[in-house]
């Protein structure tokens, strides 16, 4: 097999990252007459053959709904789908695969954990506890609960530029009340990597439930939701290599089982009379309607992919081309970066001087370097920052060195052009 | 730099982004509306001085990217003087010009440098942005529009 060869007998330095690059053939083609360098993989990843190979065969030889059906092709798909709940499980160090919820992605996630759980648990007067970093996803959902049961957000603080949070504050704003505090583990603008599991211990010995955004960090380093001790996790198939349209839901067992059904349908029922219906248990009460069957499949063999790598691997590869590029664009004149200066993840935000980020992410595209640019569905954190947007460049294992000194190159042809030449 | 970089960022444009002109508040403006591209988060101010219906002085303030900036103080050049009716044909034009490329530089100007931006649909709202707010501005819309 050849992830066995590119990996055996290596640590972490030795890998041939080659071998996995070629696996997606989206990376090999030219825009607007150059090479592609996709460095926007926090917004979205590519995805591997192995993943479109398996969507594909199971259009091709097994579609069919799940659960209800009798005849075979319905058997497939439903043991297919209860068998990536269980990978799912493994990804995460889920204690059961009931604790797994298949959804549209972290968004929908944590609006069913704000509207059901926090629906029924969170009460006038109550604190909802952010972090001042947190991505629109899992603010927004937040603010709809406080304004409909009347509870009040409260926010961790974020310190300046380096973009760590205020730990020193976190103890007394907890004693104040708070119900439940929502965090990201990785800031999808500043690469900052949030400490969860001393966080959700100290919420939890401030009676706090805790839900953990790792959008940005499944896919890159590995997750134990043990370890970490958070009563939910929510993350998004498509940045991990799965498909579009398909997420997780981890819900501590005894956490799933205090959430009311959310939305009602089809799958998620056990008897249903004119005036009044019986659910099914956790995890299926929480899945109405056909569920997005291939997506969940596909994000199985994603899980598959990833894990063959080893995200220990990953994390290392990502983290040192953040660093490197960290390294080259600190000493360039009238770069200003964003982030922790040690231990980020792997995306590095930046401003040029007199350049605005998008004039920036224009000019790279046409070099055909993909950035993104603009508020990164972080406003208040920009608000905070001073600032109206930035540009990013987030990395995967399929990225190389060379595509960092690419990303710098591009840069200086941008000041030059602008007139800003360093 | 390729053809197309240079069509959307001509030295005009990148001239006017460097050194916008009536690029401050306006005393006395009887007129002021904000412009916000949610997108990327400008914003744009335009105020204006209306006697009647001629626009005696308009300018803006605010931040954006270098085509919103150099757009807007191009636009802010090339209204002063103008009626309210000749404020919205000219729109039409430039609208017209920025998402189809169709460019009647006769009856535009010096505006025609922005017809680059047609090739590159993600920029198309910043061309407008201050546009949308001089509207607004004439309208009296006290609420700031949003290129969404």
């Amino acid at each position: 097999m050849k992830n066995a060869a590119a990996i055996a007998g290596s640590s972490g330095k030795s890998i041939n990252w080659k071998i996995f690059r070629a696996d997606f053939p989206i990376l090999d083609q030219k825009v607007h007459g150059h090479p592609l360098v996709y460095l926007d993989n926090a917004a979205t990843s590519q995805k591997p053959r192995a993943v479109l190979d398996v969507l594909r065969r199971y259009y091709e030889h097994d579609n069919s709904n799940v659960h209800r059906g009798v005849h075979e092709l319905s058997n497939r798909a439903t043991a297919a789908y209860e068998a990536a709940r269980e990978r799912a499980a493994r990804f995460i160090n889920a204690a059961d695969a009931d604790e797994i919820v298949f959804t549209r992605g972290a968004t929908e996630g944590i609006n069913l954990v704000a509207q059901a759980w926090g629906g029924r648990h969170v009460k006038s007067g109550d604190h909802i506890l952010l972090t001042e970093m947190e991505h629109h996803s899992n603010l927004v959902p937040w603010q709809m609960l406080a304004e409909r049961v009347g509870a009040q957000l409260v926010y961790l603080p974020v310190t300046g530029d380096d973009g760590l949070l205020d730990l020193s504050r976190l103890d007394s704003i907890l004693t104040g009340g708070v119900r439940l505090f929502a965090m990201t583990h990785i800031s999808n603008t500043l690469g900052t990597v949030n400490p969860v599991a001393d966080l959700c211990a100290r919420a939890r010995k401030a009676g706090a439930v805790t839900l953990v955004d790792a959008a940005q960090s499944a896919g890159h380093r590995p997750i134990d939701v043990r370890a970490i001790g958070c009563d939910f996790l929510v993350f998004s198939g498509h940045k991990i290599c799965g498909p579009t349209g398909i997420g997780v839901l981890y819900g501590r067992r005894e956490k799933l089982d205090e959430t009311p059904p959310w939305q009602g349908g089809g799958e998620m029922i056990l008897n249903v009379d004119y005036h009044k219906t019986t659910y099914k248990q956790p995890p299926h009460c929480f899945e109405a309607g056909t569920p997005n069957i291939a997506g969940v499949i596909g994000l199985g063999a994603a899980m598959d992919y990833l894990d063959a790598i080893g995200r220990d691997n990953i994390w290392h590869h990502d983290q040192e081309l953040a660093a490197y590029a960290c390294e080259r664009l600190s000493r360039m004149k009238g770069v200003r970066l964003f982030g922790p200066a040690v231990g980020r993840a792997g995306l590095v935000s930046f401003l040029l001087e007199n350049i605005h980020a998008h004039d920036v992410v224009t000019v790279a595209d046409q070099r055909g370097v993909a950035l993104r640019g603009g508020h990164h569905c972080n406003q208040p954190l920009m608000k905070k920052l001073g600032i109206e947007s930035t540009a990013r460049a987030s990395f995967y294992f399929y990225n190389t060195r060379a595509e960092v000194d690419r990303l710098v190159e591009v840069i200086a042809e941008i000041q030059k052009y602008f007139g800003q030449s360093s | 730099m390729s053809d197309d970089l240079d069509d959307l960022y001509q030295q005009v444009i990148l001239d006017h982004n460097r050194s916008p002109r009536n690029f401050q508040k306006l005393e006395g403006a009887n007129h002021v509306a904000q412009g916000y591209n949610p997108l990327c988060g400008d914003h744009l101010k335009v105020y204006l001085i209306l006697d009647g219906d001629v626009i005696r002085d308009i300018t803006f303030d605010g931040t954006g990217c270098a085509i919103s900036r150099a757009s807007a103080s191009m636009m802010t050049s090339a209204l002063k003087g103008k009626t309210v009716a000749e404020v919205k044909q000219l729109f039409k034009k430039i609208h017209d010009m920025v998402t189809t490329g169709n460019v009647r530089e006769d009856e535009i100007g010096k505006l025609a440098v922005f017809a680059g931006v047609h090739k590159f649909p993600a920029r198309v709202k910043c061309a407008i942005l201050a546009w949308h707010a001089a509207l607004a501005a004439l309208d009296g819309r006290a609420e700031p529009v949003s290129t969404e």
